[in-house]
């Protein structure tokens, strides 16, 4: 049974329009429809966090959303936030500190701590911790991911005092 | 991971929603923020033939707290909850129970409506309605009726609620009284191993009410009156608190499961309770 309607998405800042069934997860759009394949498939079963994405300003995992129903959103994904040649603070940061090991959790882990900070600006290392459970890492133990996000926050905020 | 196919819809008030519930009966069932729903239709343990996006309906959002009396809505997530002070001054034990609630991304999705109306006896919401004596408000053909969350719930995903009715709002009374609500987990995001609400008020050093459920005991949330009602009078000595746990192991029925043995789960739901009445009362 095919019943394929027309859905919109703001995707990195760019509208993109699409015929889909209603039931495709959003991390497949995301992956196989427009070839944003920074999010990754790390359970599909809404444990992992590796598929996390903004959605209309909050941290979802993509696996667990239906296409039909980010109709009309607007969704960032690691793509949106920084690129090779113009790394995001996160993404220097987690080089800086190791906060990676394999790589496989840290489109995840960086989308959502970006949501962290938008969120908190200063918070505190079980803040960190407690604000990024929803991902999980099988490699550094976390040490090292709290660890760059919390130099992160401390050089955007810097960098935004020095601004004022 | 792919669920079987369905047709979408997204109505804008609730008399599109229950047009939709009208037509297709046991076919047709609402989403609230899918976090329960859809890990169970990509494992395929429920099919929805036609699925009713409540993210558009008018009504469903918002907290208000009025001359004591709290509304929240049902679509309103558990995120929002979490960061709504005025709520967490009228009754604090919302937020820090939505705090052990799943992990930060759930709790974005994850509304109080879906999370009461579930029946799923993991959830944190239904005790903790059954502790604050919440009332459930439904709608469906006839019009709005209300139910006492101590009534609502029959077995596992069974519900006072029928197939036609949907759940618009969750209402209690401030509850001026010491509170806590204490979860026992194997890990952040996991569902209860098992878990306690409790709210007492204090008189002159002695307990003069108190009430308290349970989650993830039995196949529904349980509110057990005899627990509540073996402190009351007391000022919390040894034996009342043993009284109050022992009428709490009376009324739970937990089963074994990857949790644990059944003596493993009344341990921990003796612990757990212990804990939260301690909290609540140095708090009372
Ligand atoms: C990894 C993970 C961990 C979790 N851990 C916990 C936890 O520790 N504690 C906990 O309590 N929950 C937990 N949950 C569940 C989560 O809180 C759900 O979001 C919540 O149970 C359901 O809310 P929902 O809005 O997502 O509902 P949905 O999934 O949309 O709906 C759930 C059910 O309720 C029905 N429904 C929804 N809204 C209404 C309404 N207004 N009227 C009538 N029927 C309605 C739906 O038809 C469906 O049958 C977890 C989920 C995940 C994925
Ligand atoms: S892939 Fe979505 S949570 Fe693991
Ligand atoms: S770096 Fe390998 S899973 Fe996190």
């Amino acid at each position: 049974m095919s019943n394929k309607k027309h859905f919109k998405l703001t995707v990195n800042g760019e509208e993109q329009e699409f015929l889909a069934e209603p039931r495709e997860l959003l991390i497949h759009t995301l992956r196989e429809r427009l070839r944003q394949t920074g999010p990754h498939i790390g359970c599909e079963t809404s444990h992992c966090g590796a598929c996390t994405v903004t959605m209309n300003g909050k941290s979802v995992k993509a696996c667990t959303v239906f296409v039909a129903q980010a109709d009309g959103a607007d969704i960032t994904t690691i793509e949106g936030l920084g690129n090779p040649d113009n790394l995001h603070v996160l993404q220097e940061s987690f080089k800086e500190h190791h906060g990676l090991q394999c790589g496989f959790c840290t489109p995840g882990m960086i989308t959502r701590a970006s949501k962290l900070l938008e969120e908190n600006p200063t918070p505190t290392e079980e803040e960190v911790r407690f604000g990024m459970a929803g991902n999980i890492c099988r490699c550094t133990g976390y040490q090292n991911i709290v660890k760059s996000i919390l130099a992160a926050a401390s050089e955007m905020n810097a960098a935004k005092e020095a601004a004022e | 991971m792919i669920p079987a196919a369905f047709e979408y819809y997204r109505p804008k008030d609730m008399a599109g929603v229950l047009s939709v519930l009208e037509e297709h009966g046991d076919d047709a069932r609402v989403v609230a923020g899918g976090h329960s729903l859809i890990p169970m239709m990509k494992l395929r343990m429920a099919e929805v033939p036609h699925l009713i996006d409540l993210q558009d309906v008018a009504g469903l959002t918002g907290i208000s707290i009025d001359a004591g009396r709290i509304r929240i809505g049902a679509m309103t997530t558990q995120h929002e909850i979490i960061n709504h002070a005025g709520l967490t001054d009228a009754a604090p034990i919302m937020r820090e129970a939505s705090l052990q609630i799943a992990d930060p991304q759930v709790r974005y999705m994850g509304t109080v409506g879906g999370n009461v109306a579930n029946g799923d006896p993991g959830n944190d919401m239904p005790g903790l309605m059954q502790c604050l004596d919440a009332t459930f408000i439904l709608v469906g053909p006839d019009g709005e009726r209300s139910v006492a969350a101590r009534d609502f719930y029959e077995a596992a995903y069974m519900t006072d609620r029928a197939d036609d009715e949907v759940l618009t709002a969750v209402e209690f009374a401030a509850p001026n009284a010491g509170y806590a609500y204490e979860k026992q987990k194997r890990k952040i995001g996991d569902y209860a191993t098992a878990a306690a609400a409790v709210l007492i008020t204090k008189e002159g050093g002695a307990c003069a009410s108190a009430s308290i459920a349970m989650t993830n005991l039995s196949d529904t949330p349980v509110y057990s009156a005899d627990a509540g009602a073996a402190l009351v009078g007391s000022s919390l000595d040894d034996a009342s608190m043993k009284a109050a746990v022992d009428a709490m192991l009376g009324d739970i029925d937990p089963t074994e499961d990857n949790r644990g043995p059944v003596e493993f789960k009344r341990h921990a739901a003796s612990v757990i309770l212990r804990r939260a009445i301690e909290n609540a009362w140095d708090r009372a």
